[in-house]
């Protein structure tokens, strides 16, 4: 059930135009058809779609079909383009005000996710900008919010400012500013309870708050799941208090996310962060090119290289080269191997961010067997040092304590051998490859984890 | 228009104050569906291709899914023709009559939970933020409401704050709350509620678990884990898992359906939110292919806001405008 991208639903419109000189108008109606579908089932809003598709349609019209490219891919490529620019191009910092301190409200529909994401951008304020954010609690609303403020408070030691829930919002943000400036906090993060757009007595709260505490910043929390009405959400918040940014939320879910689209398109304010997990780190800055793959289902190449980028470690890496170079890779490496691999995260994330893997059969809901890794390391953690160094040395005898000492089976040992053998092969293989110039390699032994 | 009739005569001859809660609820609307589908009707003389082009964008705003739209789309254009209508008059009672079809899929339904004689568990589970806590006071309170006897069990250990959120419930409701401290093992409070329940001879044991998004493997075979207990406690339990679903979610909601069935056997939907300007068409797609049913619909924040789910009423409210000025 898992969502077709959109290069795959254009396949069958593309096997008519292969070998033609010029993409016509016909087919270039034909293939706005697929857009349209793709796009709505990534869940942009229609109208969005439409005037979208109908730019698209412009370009496409009369292109030379490049050699370089297909037909598909070129139009493939116009699609990614133009989304990529209708989401905005340059990176978008937030706005500290000139004099302290900077106030940042947080907006949304329930269950957006604003109390998260705003331990999360306090998080950011204060290791990237050396801030000292004051997290204030104006959800007296719902049950509990004011506790998974503090909550959150405690595990970052930040400070939390609450009233409890009897007093007006609006007086619980004139205070806070007012400690904030005492205090010497350079930021005030206002969380606000969620609303509906509708609900006109509290949107009214919200354009008090605002006209009292004079924000910098106001943010809409939108989760990234949302359907069509994100149109409605967004204008609706737009109109009543002018939010500056959105943060949108959940995107480390599998929802192709076409919310951002049309929150862009409706509002015309930048989106500034990403909620990509339940910890507190977990926020990024939003790369609009990324989005536009990730709304066609093209996969998230940048951020698994920036991934592989952030955990790798160079040193060893370098190290590994040139153990690969003299052929001294042991068993040992192979085991530091499997950890560099593991810090990137889950291997079934990873999986999903590779482009094509959401497209393999059977496959989109395959789970990488992390079990698997582990019984890996326990079979090397098993063995002496000497037979990590030259496993030739391992006998009946030795492959049985070593099963017995991993709580795994002989086969499982015996296969872990082979694997390791052949990799040596391959690495040998490729080394010598590599001797001629080739690009060097990386993270042996990566394909044998996934059967 | 005889579809109205009887749907009117069946609805206030039942329940005045329920239909009212629902057009309540989705009157809020304010480019509501229905007044759309108004507009098209009064646009469009005569149904032709523009008129299903249309009405196909209208149900696509309320996201109910490119497929399950088609194959409506479809079946209508087939009902038109057979019944030669030819005029968009009266094409309204057609399309709401398809709609409830479709969501009925030739079955009869039931969405009363399925209570035991003894102790029956339910289990509420859904991805982050689709107000499963909330459902839970709700339904807390229309349960006891009904003469049972509940307790809740605060299953959600991770998210800071949500076993206190739980807590104001079960005061506010007047129900006991089995909790253990936030960061423990879930399917350990699960087992010491259940012994709870037991031992307190209570009719209903709720379950809170956290939010989880459907794509976290660790995190669907830990809910996995829970359902399991529960199980090995009382056998065939959980009685009932319902999926809480938020209906301003668009397509994703059918893979978070499908997902959570898998892991947890998932016995019906509870429709959140749906007070706001999102229709939640998406559960017309999941009842479409997944056959799972919507058993009840949260459409505000009051205790007694939690109504059952009545595929007839769903569409009455969604036309209900259409209908008031067919009957003038």
């Amino acid at each position: 059930m898992a969502f077709e991208g959109l290069a795959q639903r254009l396949q069958g419109t593309l096997q008519k135009i292969k070998g033609k000189g010029k993409i016509s108008e016909a087919d270039v109606k034909e293939m706005m058809r697929e857009v349209r579908f793709a796009l709505i089932e990534a869940d942009v809003n229609l109208k969005v779609v439409k005037e979208f598709v109908k730019t698209v349609s412009e370009r496409a019209v009369g292109q030379d079909v490049m050699k370089s490219l297909t037909p598909g891919q070129q139009v493939v490529k116009i699609v990614k383009d133009e989304l990529t620019n209708l989401m905005g191009g340059e990176q978008n910092p937030i706005q500290f005000a000139r004099k302290s301190p900077t106030v940042i409200m947080m907006v949304g529909l329930q269950g957006a996710g604003k109390t998260t994401t705003t331990g999360k951008l306090a998080t950011v304020l204060r290791k990237r900008h050396n801030k000292k954010p004051l997290l204030v609690a104006a959800d007296v609303y719902r049950p509990a919010a004011i506790q998974q403020l503090e909550t959150l408070g405690k595990q970052l030691t930040m400070p939390v400012f609450s009233l409890g829930t009897d007093v007006s919002p609006v007086e619980i943000a004139r205070q806070a500013i007012a400690e904030a400036e005492k205090e010497h906090h350079d930021v005030v993060i206002i969380d606000t309870a969620g609303r509906l757009h509708v609900d006109e007595n509290l949107m009214q709260e919200l354009k008090d708050i605002r006209e009292l505490s004079k924000p910098d910043e106001v943010f809409l929390v939108v989760d990234a799941m949302t359907g069509q009405d994100a149109v409605n959400v967004a204008k609706s918040f737009d109109e009543a208090i002018g939010i500056t940014g959105v943060v949108l939320t959940k995107l480390d879910g599998d929802t192709r996310g076409g919310a951002a689209l049309s929150i862009r398109s409706v509002t015309q304010k930048p989106i500034k962060f990403v909620g990509m997990g339940e910890k507190m780190d977990a926020l990024e800055p939003f790369h609009p090119e990324r989005m536009a793959s990730r709304i066609l289902g093209m996969g998230d190449v940048m951020s698994l290289i920036e991934k592989a980028q952030e955990n790798v470690d160079e040193e060893k890496a370098k190290e590994l080269e040139q153990k690969f170079r003299t052929q001294t890779f042991t068993l040992d490496d192979f085991l530091d191997q499997l950890q560099q691999v593991k810090k990137m995260g889950p291997l079934d994330e990873i999986l999903k961010m590779m482009p094509g893997m959401n497209k393999i059969k059977g496959l989109e809901n395959a789970q990488v067997d992390e079990s698997q890794m582990g019984r890996v390391e326990a079979v090397i953690r098993s063995m002496t040092i000497a037979e990590r160094t030259t496993p030739e040395i391992i006998n009946a005898n030795r492959r049985k304590r070593i099963a017995k000492g991993s709580g795994t089976s002989i086969q499982e040992v015996n296969r872990l051998l082979k694997q390791f053998e052949d990799m040596k092969k391959m690495v040998k293989q490729m080394t010598n490859m590599q001797q001629k110039g080739k690009k060097k390699m990386k993270m042996p032994g990566f394909d044998s984890l996934f059967r | 228009m005889t579809f109205f009739k009887k749907l009117k005569e069946k609805i206030t001859g039942t329940n005045e104050t329920v239909t009212e809660k629902f057009k309540d609820g989705l009157s809020k609307t304010r480019n509501s569906f229905t007044s759309k589908v108004n507009d098209l009707v009064a646009r469009f003389r005569e149904v032709d291709e523009e008129f299903f082009e249309e009405l196909e964008e209208l149900l696509l705003q309320a996201d109910v899914g490119v497929e399950t739209v088609m194959e409506l789309v479809d079946q209508l254009r087939w009902e038109v023709q057979r019944k030669n209508i030819k005029n968009t008059e009266g094409i309204q009672s057609v399309i709401s009559e398809k709609l409830v079809e479709i969501y009925k899929a030739g079955e009869e339904l039931d969405t009363e939970l399925n209570m035991q004689d003894d102790l029956t568990v339910i289990l509420m589970v859904g991805v982050n933020g689709v107000g499963k806590t909330t459902t839970i006071g709700k339904l807390a309170a229309r349960l006891k409401e009904e003469g049972k006897t509940v307790m809740l069990a605060a299953g959600d250990t991770f998210r800071a704050g949500a076993i206190d959120q739980l807590v104001v419930w079960g005061d506010r409701v007047g129900v006991e709350v089995i909790r253990q401290s936030e960061g423990s093992d879930p399917a350990a409070v699960m087992y010491d509620a259940i012994r709870a329940a037991k031992s307190r001879k209570v009719d209903v044991l709720i379950c809170d678990t956290a939010g989880r998004l459907q794509n976290k493997v660790n995190l669907m075979n830990e809910l996995e884990k829970v359902h399991r207990v529960i199980g090995k406690e009382i056998e065939g339990a959980p009685h009932e898992v319902l999926l809480a679903l938020d209906a301003t979610t668009g397509q994703n909601a059918l893979i978070q359906a499908q997902t959570f069935k898998e892991a947890t056997n998932v016995t019906g939907i509870v429709l959140t939110k749906l007070d706001g300007t999102a229709k939640g068409g998406i559960v017309l797609a999941i009842r479409n292919k997944l056959k799972i049913p919507v058993k009840f619909v949260g459409l505000g924040e009051g205790m007694d806001d939690l109504q059952p789910f009545d595929p007839e009423k769903y569409v009455y409210g969604l036309f209900a405008e259409g209908l008031e000025k067919e009957a003038e």
